[in-house]
């Protein structure tokens, strides 16, 4: 039995008061890597969300079950309908943005067991044809050492399908909202792919959605090359 | 990175044009050597870059076909910086060996399974396919000639306490050995280093003052750039500007250290007990590393580790003291008064009645005091109950986002009584309060952080006096062992005629 096998806390280095679960008690598999302390610093989402893209509904940004983003994106006819669904594990608060800036920009790897749990969870209650991580360009996937959103699901135990790759290597994030909208392509499907889009339903995985633009342009180029349906999964909202 | 092995040089993969066998760096067993070349006409830049460090080559800013040119003329190395024998992992940049701070990933730059150090992550990530790069070139010259030039322009006179230490120092420094300067709280030990510093300057080496706080750093840096004004000083801490500045005098951080490899003549270490550096076998590591071998190492402090003290004792370890403060008056010797369970009063909202007594006299007084508790938990049920007694009480801790702000209004006298964890045990120092612990028996106190939390009181030349109280529920060794070491100071003191009778 592996239970509470390290005495350190994967995250913040601290000796781990060992958090026993029902899960752990039932199972008695559950490894606990992650101190109580900074286990109770990811806030899971909850209460009433946007039914496409789970943000947390606040009173003065909905419309009936939608956010307004959701709305805008459902008004352009560019974008309507792209995106099915998006579905997040953690509200994406500073603990959990200091936690996934060390994962990806520091190359911290293995702070990705973190989550493994969770995600596996979650990734097991959906549906799909294949779980395709949000490409990098070959620069930054050779500056990272990795792809942050195709070690969330390889970690997990499930097995990635690359069917995307990146055309644009700028920076998105220092464009503005318009700017992102009205970008040209920025991923095409991989010619050398030999997954058939036909009638598929594909799950977009990336560690966090922000604006949805980057999500919502990948399940474009899908759509475009026959999927049937494209919904998404991140570890932050 | 992979890298492809002719009998002669390593080639990067990324620059062959066909496709032979490569391997990771850590995975060839015996690195060529490359013979300097010396008609080879090198970059002075990357030289500069380059010199007593070890570097990633993502944190060199010259194209990698340049860089393997001074590779292959014998100009600069490229060294492992992980590697594993049978089970065991060693980061050659930050000597961790402790397995728990090893992982691996799948790499995309080598295509492997990697193992990559934690423990030195946010100098940037070094894996077993990362090869540490340092110059073996000619060292650069420094602008400005030094010898035979009267460097330090200081006007102070030293104690006959400090006179002594700063003899032995540039005895030290002469030689090229290692010394413990082991001065008490208060002794004045920064004006210690002058003259030492200005003959290894005169010898023409680098010197580095390293520091396991970036306080100190700050506040060391205007300091000797005053009394060297002649002399370039590079300030090193996290996201400090003159990274790259290739100089004789480097203030650092011991973090920063890690980035420097066989770069300086002479080290000096202040403040050798604090956290970090004497927990973190990391940090004696990056020491070592960035010394060059032959070097002169001073370390500095006024509470060095009971190994040390018996490496004193025994005469294992060359060390000079200064028993006594400047300004000739005695450390005070802290008293020990029994307060008895007092976490369980905390828990019903009370405080041991001696303590209260305490407290009391000092506002009756009016004069300002610190008082440590061994944790946040402790300290934030505290304050409440002793702002019955007066308002102008504060509490401070490391996290305290107004932690400058509650210094300074203790500076400034709006505070009477500051509360506090072991922050403020060292470094701080208001000119005439009194000292208190609560829960002195607790494990945070260690002996140096006892002597050190004593060392607050009596500080300046006009309040020389100030009283010390450990209040306890059970005395310790560590408490014990303080009070002895103060007591031991003041003694020889006095028998060396440091102290006014
Ligand atoms: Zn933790
Ligand atoms: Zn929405
Ligand atoms: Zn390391
Ligand atoms: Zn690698």
């Amino acid at each position: 039995m592996k239970l509470f096998s390290d005495e350190y806390c994967l995250i913040c280095h601290g000796i781990r008061t060992p958090v026993i679960s029902w899960t752990s008690l039932l199972l008695g598999t559950e490894e606990q890597l992650v101190c109580e302390e900074c286990q109770n610093k990811f806030k899971s989402l909850s209460g009433e969300r946007c039914g496409i893209c789970s943000r947390v509904l606040e009173v003065d940004y909905r419309k009936e079950e939608l956010c307004y983003d959701c709305i805008r994106w459902g008004q352009d006819s560019t974008w309507s309908g792209t995106l099915t669904q998006n579905k997040s594990l953690y509200e994406y608060n500073d603990f959990l943005k200091e936690v996934i800036a060390k994962y990806k920009y520091r190359g911290d790897y293995t702070l990705v067991r973190a989550f493994t749990s969770r995600i596996k969870e979650e990734l097991t209650s959906l549906s799909f044809d294949a779980l395709t991580p949000i490409p990098l360009s070959q620069e930054r996937l050779y500056e990272r050492g990795f792809n942050q959103a195709e070690a969330l699901i390889t970690e997990a135990g499930f097995r990635p399908t690359h069917l995307l790759t990146r055309i644009h290597t700028e920076k998105q994030s220092k464009k503005s909202r318009s700017d992102r909208i009205h970008l040209p392509q920025v991923f095409q499907v991989d010619g050398e792919s030999a997954f058939s889009l036909e009638e598929k339903t594909i799950l977009l995985v990336d560690d966090i959605y922000t604006t949805g633009s980057t999500l919502r342009h990948a399940a474009k180029v899908l759509l475009e090359h026959g999927a049937k349906s494209v919904s998404s999964f991140t570890l932050a909202r | 990175m992979r890298f492809a092995i002719d009998t002669y040089q390593l080639i990067p993969s990324p620059l062959l044009k066909t496709r032979p066998e490569t391997k990771t760096i850590s995975q060839i067993d015996s690195l060529p050597h490359i013979p300097l070349q010396p008609s080879f006409s090198f970059n002075h830049e990357l030289q500069r870059y380059l010199s007593g460090k070890q570097l990633l080559l993502e944190e060199l800013p010259f194209p990698l076909k340049e860089i393997q040119e001074h590779y292959q003329n014998g100009y600069l190395i490229y060294r492992k910086a992980l590697i594993q024998n049978g089970r065991q992992k060693e980061c050659l940049r930050c000597g961790t060996k402790d397995h728990r701070w090893f992982s691996t990933f799948p790499c995309a730059r080598c295509g492997e399974n990697c193992v990559y150090c934690r423990q030195c992550l946010m100098m940037g990530r070094v894996s077993s396919c990362t090869p540490l790069i340092s110059w073996v070139g000619p060292l650069p010259e420094i602008e400005g000639s030094v010898k035979d030039q009267e460097l330090l322009q200081w006007t102070g006179t030293l104690s006959a306490g400090q006179q002594h230490a700063s003899n032995a120092v540039v005895h030290a420094t002469r030689q090229q050995t290692e010394l413990l300067v082991w001065a008490v709280c208060g002794a004045g030990k920064t004006e210690v280093l002058f003259k030492g510093i200005e003959q290894a300057l005169h010898q023409g080496g680098r010197v580095c003052i390293a520091t396991p706080r970036t306080d100190v750093v700050l506040e060391l840096t205007p300091r000797i750039k005053a009394v060297f004004p002649d002399i370039e000083v590079a300030s090193l801490y996290g996201g400090s500007e003159d990274r790259h500045k290739y100089s004789r005098l480097t203030i650092a951080t011991t973090h920063q250290l890690l980035r420097f490899y066989q770069a300086f003549d002479t080290v000096i270490v202040d403040e050798v007990d604090a956290f970090p550096y004497s927990v973190d076998s990391t940090l004696q590591f990056a020491v070592q590393q960035a010394r060059k071998t032959g070097s002169t190492m001073i370390y500095l402090t006024a509470t060095p580790s009971s190994t040390w003290q018996r490496e004193c004792r025994q005469g294992k370890r060359e060390f000079v003291t200064i028993p006594a403060r400047y300004h000739r008056k005695p450390l005070p010797v802290p008293k020990f008064v029994w307060c008895g369970n007092w976490g369980k009063k905390l828990a019903n909202k009370a405080l041991p009645d001696n303590f209260v007594h305490w407290v009391k006299k000092r506002i009756e007084k009016n004069k300002q005091a610190l008082i440590f508790a061994p944790k946040i938990a402790s300290m934030e049920l505290i304050l409440p109950l002793l702002r019955n007694y007066h308002p102008n009480i504060e509490a401070v801790h490391a996290e305290d986002p107004h932690r400058k702000e509650k210094v300074n209004s203790m500076r400034n006298k709006e505070i009477l009584i500051l509360l506090t964890t072991t922050i403020l045990e060292r470094g701080v120092t208001f000119p005439n309060i009194d000292v208190a612990v609560l829960g002195a028996e607790d494990s945070i106190f260690t002996e140096s952080a006892l002597v050190q939390i004593a060392g607050r009181a009596g500080r300046s030349a006009q309040f020389p006096n100030g009283e010390v109280t450990f209040f306890h529920y059970g005395k310790t060794e560590a408490m014990v062992l303080a009070q002895k070491q103060i007591v031991s100071m003041n003694k020889e003191g006095y028998k060396k005629g440091l102290l006014d009778e």
